[in-house]
């Protein structure tokens, strides 16, 4: 079977369309509410899903994804419930998933083991931020055996020689960090978001994403005006913590009117 | 030895590596770099070696302590005394080098992470001596616990940013300084305070703080006319036993002995001992030892030392664990406490509560060695900062 991740670019692709990829939390609060929120995000037209693994100890999250993590993991969230949420979100929704998690929940579980039980729930691709190029050929090899996308992440500060050979490792898509700095909304983003995708999409085939920061709208149409696709992470977090004890169906129309809104400012 | 590690990946055996996000590469790259040709510039070890003798009042003494080894009935024990460096620990010998590497990069601002507040003060005195911006995060607990640490980093211009994540201990403090970096890191210098930490910053702290063990060699040879049969030094991260153990690893006959915290003991599992209780795994960018649940969730731990509240350990440690060089071992909280009060009484030293975990080895092994071997600790801080926190243990005093 095809990965997901790629059928679902190369649908957009063939469309002319771009991709909103919504990020949240496995087990924020619970999570019965994230297999409800995907199914949500997924029908309101989110096209791909990032979903954060809660890990205790994040560097490259802001205040907003952290508190989430201590949430979930408050909530006695595993990663065995975690994998088994996804085995059960799949009977119905087909949205392709892309995990993302520090390299201590993968090393701690065996790169093997923690591959194959990703792999087995359902999930379609990997995204490791912790793992530099340097460190990832295991992890690389291990994915594509299994057909699972490894997915990369470029920073503005990654000098340009570097950049390009990340863009032609990283597979499913190319992740480019909008801003040197943690994941959190900001007002602006930086200018020069445009002329790095571009040059970034002559090193590679793969689509290019662009996440961090992006909390608007207008930051979605800025930003999927050159890249294939728009990944929107703590604006979402925030809504779901804003939300905390109200029913879960509030809580639910509530994120999937605001990814709607997102939606709409796809080009 | 026959090879010098870490290799060029900053790998220590199967230990060490750079474990973080991309946005931090091109610093850790350009910093090698800088390391390298700092370490091989003479210019630049004149530098360190001035500040070392003339600011620090280097080298310190290696002090036979009379009164102990007479109580302890075995060897002799000597203190390489780090506690009289000026800030009053070991690490003011690593945020010197580093100091001076951020004025080399250009950099004018310089950020570290601090438990006890020893490394905060030791970078706080190094940026102003050098006059670079500073700003140094310190776990809530931390600051409560160690106050005076915190106004002395104040009064030397550094902004104090009390870490109300987590646990709000050393590791939390950790994971905001990185954050911080993240967002800096054209700007700014993360000086990481031990050996830990993505290549090269474990090779580094080493190698700034092997003085210690230069020195320790140098004056037992001449004191003592041969090396040293025990070294023994108390590890949480562990720059000062990397320092001090680093220039006595091809002496075979030397024995290595770390001591972790032991807390309330291992059975307690409040500790922090990951190399006694804890597996391989990555935390705060490199791959160790370290506390953690089954799922790699960082495990909570517990010290009587700030210093030592950690969860992780340098991957140095880990690769010496492995190879057997350097034995490891743990000292409990009440242990430490009264080893806390022993020093002082019988020679008028009031040690860290750190290193008064390293004597407490020191006391074990001292009567099972005869009266002609030698054992030499590191007391690698002074405990004026810990006085008013056993006095609230302890209730003052014993007033025997």
């Amino acid at each position: 079977m095809a990965n997901r991740i790629e059928q679902v670019f190369q649908e957009l692709h063939r469309s002319g369309r771009k991709a909103l990829m919504p990020f949240l939390t496995a087990g924020d609060p619970d999570l019965a509410t994230t297999a409800a929120l995907i199914r949500e995000m997924v029908s309101r037209g989110a096209s791909l899903i990032e979903l954060g693994l809660p890990y205790s100890d994040p560097v490259a999250d802001g205040p907003t994804i952290q508190a989430s993590y201590t949430r979930a993991l408050d909530a006695h969230t595993t990663l065995d419930g975690i994998f088994a949420m996804v085995r059960e979100l799949r009977r119905d929704c087909h949205a392709p998933i892309s995990a993302m998690g520090s390299f201590s929940l993968v090393t701690r579980r065996g790169m093997d083991r923690f591959l194959d039980d990703a792999q087995a729930a359902g999930i379609d691709g990997l995204i490791v931020p912790d793992l530099p190029l340097e460190e990832c050929d295991a992890m690389a090899a291990g994915a594509a055996r299994r057909g699972l996308s490894h997915i990369m992440l470029v920073a503005p500060t990654s000098p340009w020689e570097r950049a390009a050979r990340i863009a032609r490792q990283s597979t499913g898509f190319l992740y480019y960090v909008s801003v040197t700095g943690i994941t959190g909304e900001r007002k602006d983003l930086p200018a020069d978001i445009v002329r790095h995708v571009e040059r970034l999409r002559q090193e590679t085939k793969a689509p290019v994403c662009v996440g961090f920061g992006i909390s608007r709208p207008e930051h979605v149409r800025q930003v999927t005006a050159v890249a294939d696709g728009a990944i929107v992470g703590s604006a979402i977090v925030r809504r779901i913590g804003d939300m905390a004890g109200r029913p879960t169906a509030e809580v639910v129309r509530c994120v999937g009117d605001y990814v709607a809104e997102l939606v709409a400012a796809l080009p | 030895m026959a090879q010098r590690l870490p290799d060029s990946h900053g790998r220590f055996g199967p230990y060490g590596g750079q474990y973080v996000p991309e946005t931090l590469m091109h610093a850790l790259a350009q910093l090698v770099e800088a390391y390298d040709q700092a370490r091989r510039d003479p210019t630049f070890q004149e530098q360190l070696q001035y500040y070392y003798k003339h600011y620090v009042g280097r080298p310190s003494p290696l002090y036979l302590a009379r009164r102990v080894t007479e109580a302890w009935g075995g060897a002799k024990i000597y203190l390489k005394r780090e506690d009289l460096n000026h800030t009053g620990a070991h690490k003011i010998n690593n945020t010197l080098g580093q100091a001076l590497l951020t004025q080399r990069m250009g950099k004018p601002r310089i950020i570290a992470e601090t438990g006890a507040g020893q490394h905060g003060v030791a970078t706080a005195t190094a940026a102003a001596l050098l006059g670079l911006e500073c700003e140094v995060f310190m776990g809530a607990e931390d600051v409560r616990r160690q106050e005076l640490n915190v106004f002395r980093m104040r009064a030397q211009g550094a902004q104090v940013i009390s870490v109300t994540t987590g646990q709000k201990t050393l590791k939390d403090a950790c994971n905001e300084a990185f954050r911080d970096w993240m967002a800096t890191v054209e700007s700014t210098h993360y000086c990481i305070g031990s050996t830990m930490g993505p290549h090269p910053f474990p090779m580094m702290v080493r190698d700034f703080q092997s003085v210690i063990g230069r020195e320790a060699r140098e004056q037992i040879l001449q004191q003592e006319g041969r090396l040293p049969d025990v070294v023994c030094a108390c590890i949480g991260g562990g720059s000062n036993a990397a320092g001090i153990f680093y220039p006595f690893i091809d002496d075979a006959e030397v024995r290595l002995v770390g001591v972790e915290a032991g807390g309330l003991g291992l059975a307690s599992h409040k500790h922090a001992a990951p190399l006694a209780a804890g597996k391989p795994g990555v935390l705060h960018g490199s791959m160790s030892y370290v506390l953690q649940d089954a799922d790699g969730q960082t495990a909570p731990v517990h010290s009587v030392s700030a210093g030592l509240d950690y969860p992780g350990v340098g991957p140095e440690h880990s690769y010496w664990k492995d190879s057997g060089r350097v034995k490891y071992t743990i000292a409990t909280d009440d242990e430490a406490l009264e080893m806390f009060y022993e020093l002082s009484r019988l020679e008028g030293i009031i040690p860290a509560l750190e290193s008064s975990h390293a004597l407490v080895e020191a006391r074990k092994m001292a009567p099972t060695l005869g009266k002609d071997k030698v054992i030499v600790v590191n007391l690698s801080g002074r405990g004026d900062k810990d006085c008013v926190e056993v006095a609230r243990l302890t209730g003052g005093p014993r007033k025997d």
